[in-house]
Parts: C-alpha cells; structure tokens; sequence
C-alpha cells in the first residue's frame, strides 16, 4: 500500500424523482471522500439504498457524478472522453452481482471473453489458446470454450464474468455483490479465487457487499456507508473489533453469527425503525432519529469524517 | 448446550419423496426424509438453493406447487392430539387447518400480499374466513393489536395503507401479522428475513423469538444462513440434495458437526467474528436432482468418500441421543 490508486473526494451523485414545480432528489451519493491504495481491497458495506452500487458505478464513470471528484492514477476521470476514456475502461472494470444478466446468452464463451478485446482493437496471436489459458485462471478448461451461459452455473457464470474482465489485465475492479447470488459453498470458492488473483497480479479491488463476514474476509480497510454518507473507515479488523459509530456497532451486533454460544452471549444493539428515505434524508447526522445516544447538537448539524486513531476514520458528534 | 426438551410432537414427516415432473424429466426434490418436529421448538432446515428446504415446508401444508406431487410419504400433524395425516386430507379439510392451525411466512412479502387491497383488509380477510371474529369491525381493531404486536410504526395508521406504501421491514411485518392473526400452533417461515437488511432482520428473528416464547407456537424456519440457525433454533436439519444429512440440537450441529457436508458447509461461511486467513470451499457444484448421483448424494465433493459411498446410500442413523447422520463413516 503505497499511494492512492483512486482518489474520491466530496463525490455527489443526486437522481431526480419526480416533483412538479420543485424539483425532488434522491441523493443517492451525498458527499463522500476516501482514498483506494494500489493493490488494497477496500470494502464498501451498508444496507440497501445506502448508495454503495451507486458509489461504484461513479467511480468508474459508468454514470456522471452531480459533483465532485475522481482521481484514477491522478487523472481526473469524471472529465475524460474519446480516447483517453477508453483506456481508463480497460485499466478499471465492473464485476456485476447478477451472473445471469450480465453475460449475453447468445454468445458462446469464447466470444464473451475475446469481445472486450475486439472493442479495445487488441491483437491476440492465438486467440482459442489466450482464451483458454484465461479460462484455467479462473478454474474453468477448454471444454467450456464454446459453450453458451445458460449451460453454465451461478458461480461458472461468475468465473467466465471474472475471465472477461482479466482479458484486458486490468488494474482496478469493483466487484459490486460478486458472491450474493451464489450458495455458500460456491461463494468460498469464487472468493478464494479473487484473493488468488489479486495477489498474482496485483490488482486493486473496490469490493461491495452488505454481508459483513465476506466483507471481513476480504478486505484490508472497509468503509461503512449509510444513506449516502460514509460513516465509518478503518482496516477490517480494527472496525470489527473496535466499532466506533454507533450504526457500525448496530450494524455488527444485528449480523447472526455462527456460533450458537457466541451468538446467544453477544451484545443486542437493537436499532429501531428502519433507514429513512434519500429523498428527504433528516437533516444533520443522518443516522440520529435511530441513534441511541443522539444529543441536541447531532440533530442539527452534520458530523464531518474524523481521523480519531491512526487509519480510524468516523463521522460521529461523539468523538 | 442443551436446551429445553420437546416431547410431544406437532408434525411427524414419515419416508416423504416429492417429485416434480418437468418437460426435461422427474426431479427428484426429496427423497426418503422423516422427521419430527415438536410442540414449542423452534425447528430449523438449512441447505443452499435447490436442496428441497422450501419444498419440504410447503408439503407440511400440502401446497407443493405443480408440476410438483407428493409421491408417497406421509404428514401428520397432530391436531389436538388427534393425528391427522395431511396427504390424505380433502381440499376442504386443509382450509380448515391452513391459514388457521399451520399458517405460513414466505420469503418475499410483497408477492405475498395483494396491492389492491390495504394491509388491514388483507389481515382481517384470513380471520373472517377461519370465523375467528364476528364481524370486520371487530377484525380491524384486533388488526390494530396484531400490528402493534408486531412492532409496526403507527398501526392505526398502518391499516389504511397499501402494500407499496409500506417498507420491505413493515411489509413482512404486515405477512407476520396475517400467518399470527388467527394463532396458529405451527408458524411456517421460508427464509423470512433473507430480502431484509440485517438491522431489520434483527428485529424480525428478536420479535418471532418473542412470539414462540409468549404464545407457546412452534416454529418452523428454513433459512440458508448458518447465522440465523445458531441464532433462531433449538434443532436443526441439514439438506443436502434432498435428503437430511444430519439432524441434531444446535450446539452440536456447529460444536461437533458429523457429515461432510456439514463440516464443510461451517468451514466455508466466512464469520464476521474472526478474522480469516482462507476459507476452504466445498469444490464442486450441486448436483442435478433429474440425475441424482448414485449412492451418496454428496459423494462427488466428498473429500472422505469410499467405493460403498458410490453405490448404496447411507441410512440416517443415530450416533448419540438426538443426533442423526446420514453418512457411511458413521453407520457402522
């Protein structure tokens, strides 16, 4: 972990929602700001309509930012077009959640994997053995070469998604849910194998989950987000062990664990209601009409992202 | 760990097989499954996509959908003490008991209520139906209770609003409150919290904990979270390919897990509690239930199978009080 990688700072990203003489928005994206090291995964989780997709998305340019910046290799990225946006496209990648709409099913895998090239005017010498080798990456071999997506599995619809990515040899990816449609015994492999290749080549991962074990597992810092604002970043074992926001520890302490005797001896933080609606969020700490020790003052005005220990960074009236 | 004792039983599955007939051939959901559960326990069924948990759950009440049939196999349920079995019962007679004796929570809440009509209809709906209320005056003010039982914010309110004005959370909450609305003895749940965020989820598994403590009902949840089970159950049955694997109180099942399948599916849940150096996969996929695999149904991934384990399939036997495994290393 030497320098940033991807450079996030007071990102917005605000959707319209309707409104006939004022206009109303969804601020799926509300001022965010962190760094992404060169060869860290850094994990990104919160509950759904927190705006973690969204955050990923923005990152790679697949949607255009209301404000803010984006720093690739510190370029920013949210201004680049033509030429010097395709090659940001083949240096980051996306890993979608959902393996059965994101491959075309009437493309064989051969031609799934040599497309991105094909678009990137990359030439290879033997195609059938570039893609095959790809293929021995990510656990799958030559028989798969020519067959269609609908013949495949969950997790072999993942492994193709990852060996089309991998073609381009990619710097940075964001793996947005990779395992979550996928059974607990496939999603041990699919994760083994992104940790095998993010050591072999170096990559960078912006992984987003809201399952809080494949978060721990596989990241070296993860942020917490809740209704567009980052809450909490530190490195994973520090947040598991030493929460400090208090949606963190609510977060942590509503997460079954599996272990009878731990899970019947741990703390109950129970917080009440659910999160409030992006479109009207509440105004100072979004998270104080749930928050147990909200005061006065968290009602009011917003909490800014604070380094309270080397690396611990939260936004909380508290510290 | 030992918990309280269930003696007396509330449903007994008895060598139950459940086929569906497909255009691409027999799939052969369940096979050879017995099971009891008990008056007052919480009974959970855990397995990945595919192994028969839901199927299972839907053949207690008999409302295994078409193309799907109960082939042979036998439910009872004791009703008051009488048993009963539900195979045979008449469409008639399973109204009777369904909705009011066995009532049943789906994964999804909104594709299980209706949007045309309010939540607080769709409640009193199912008690006017079972004649557990007078009239729908009566059926709305306890609607009001039964919501506010449930946690929902603003009940009075609530009752007047449509299925898509009410969250994820409350929408269960409102399918919660239509399965309790005539107190059944036997809440089904499949995968209740699975389409709900963890904060939520909490609340949920806290307030059907409540409801089996303060209403002495039996709980029935399927769930494929190793988390929820060690959170929500006194026993457990593993599934594997449509067969129970094993089948134990919870602390044994996690303390001293028998079956293959069961170790490996432990070893391969990253807990968010330890920090993990690699988790180890179970390698392979499930197998297909139109070309089960001969003998063992697990045997392709099993890191411990013999030449017996390819051709006969091993019987579920008891390797100490309450704990049963269907495994060749454990039935001699």
């Amino acid at each position: 972990m030497s320098q940033p990688l991807v450079h996030v700072e007071g990102l917005k990203k605000y959707f319209p929602a309707g409104g006939f003489l004022k206009k109303v928005w969804v601020k799926a994206v509300d001022g965010i700001s962190f760094d992404i090291y060169e060869g860290e995964t850094l994990g990104l989780v919160g509950e759904s309509g927190c705006g973690k997709t969204t955050t990923g998305r923005l990152i790679l340019k697949l949607i255009k930012p209301t404000a803010g910046k984006v720093l690739f290799a510190g370029k920013d990225i949210t201004k680049l077009r033509g030429k010097a946006l395709k090659a940001f496209r083949r240096e980051a990648n996306i890993v979608f959640q959902d393996p059965y709409t994101s491959l075309d099913p009437r493309q064989t895998v051969f031609n799934i994997i040599m497309e991105p090239l094909k678009t990137h005017g990359i030439k290879v010498d033997d195609p059938e053995g570039f893609v095959t080798k790809l293929l021995y990456e990510v656990g799958l071999n030559e028989t798969h070469l020519y067959r269609y997506p609908h013949e495949f599995s969950g997790g072999q619809r993942q492994r193709i998604a990852i060996a089309r990515i991998l073609a381009l040899r990619p710097k940075f990816i964001v793996l947005d849910e990779p395992t979550s449609a996928l059974d607990v015994s496939v999603q041990a492999q699919i994760l083994n194998m992104l940790k095998d290749l993010q050591k072999k080549y170096g990559l960078t991962y912006l992984f987003i989950s809201h399952n809080l074990g494949v978060v721990r597992y596989m990241s070296n810092r993860i942020a917490v987000m809740y209704l567009g604002k980052i809450v909490e970043i530190a490195p994973a074992k520090t947040l598991f062990e030493n929460p400090l926001h208090p949606y963190t520890k609510a977060l942590l302490a509503s997460i079954p664990v599996p272990d009878p005797e731990a899970a019947r001896a741990k703390p109950k933080i129970q917080v009440v209601g659910e999160p409030p609606s992006p479109i009207n969020p509440p105004p100072g700490c979004r998270f104080a009409p749930r928050c147990p020790y909200a005061k006065d003052i968290c009602h009011q005005k917003e909490p800014k992202l604070k380094e309270v220990e080397h690396n611990h960074f939260v936004a909380c009236w508290l510290y | 760990m030992s918990g309280p004792v269930f003696r007396e039983p509330i449903i007994e599955v008895k060598d139950l097989y459940v086929y569906f007939y497909t255009y691409a051939g027999i799939v052969k959901a369940i096979e050879d499954m017995s099971f009891t559960i008990y008056k007052g326990e919480k009974f959970c069924m855990v397995g990945e996509t595919g192994c028969g948990k839901s199927v299972t759950s839907r053949a207690l009440a008999n409302i295994v959908p078409s193309p799907g049939r109960i082939v042979k196999g036998k439910v009872i349920y004791y009703r008051d003490g009488k048993p009963v079995n539900m195979v045979e019962l008449s469409e008639k007679q399973l109204r009777e008991i369904r909705g009011k004796e066995i009532a049943y929570i789906v994964q999804d809440p909104s594709s299980a209520l209706d949007p045309l009509y309010t939540i607080g209809y769709q409640i009193v709906e199912t008690m006017i139906d079972h004649n557990t209320v007078r009239d729908w005056k009566e059926g709305y003010k306890r609607a009001v209770e039964l919501l506010r039982e449930v946690l929902m914010p603003d009940p009075e309110k609530r009752i007047r609003n449509y299925p898509h004005e009410l969250s994820g959370g409350q929408r269960q909450r409102a399918v919660i409150s239509i399965g309790l609305s005539n107190m059944p003895r036997l809440l089904i749940a499949d995968e209740p919290t699975s389409s709900l965020d963890v904060t939520v989820q909490a609340q949920l598994l806290e307030l059907l904990r409540k409801l089996v403590r303060e209403h002495g009902l039996t709980l029935f949840l399927i769930t494929h979270d190793m988390g929820v089970v060690a959170e929500m159950c006194d026993r457990v049955a593993v599934l594997y390919a449509g067969n129970i694997v094993e089948l134990a109180p919870v602390g044994e099942i996690f303390k001293n897990p028998k079956h293959p399948y069961t170790m490996g599916l432990l070893r391969a849940v990253p807990n968010p509690q330890a920090d993990i150096e690699k988790l180890e996969p179970i390698p392979g996929t499930i197998p297909n239930l139109i070309f089960p695999p001969p003998g063992c149904r697990f045997h392709p991934r099993c890191p411990f199978a013999r030449d017996v384990c390819k051709r006969e399939k091993p019987p579920l036997v008891e390797v100490s009080p309450g704990h049963y495994v269907r495994c060749w290393l454990h039935a001699q």
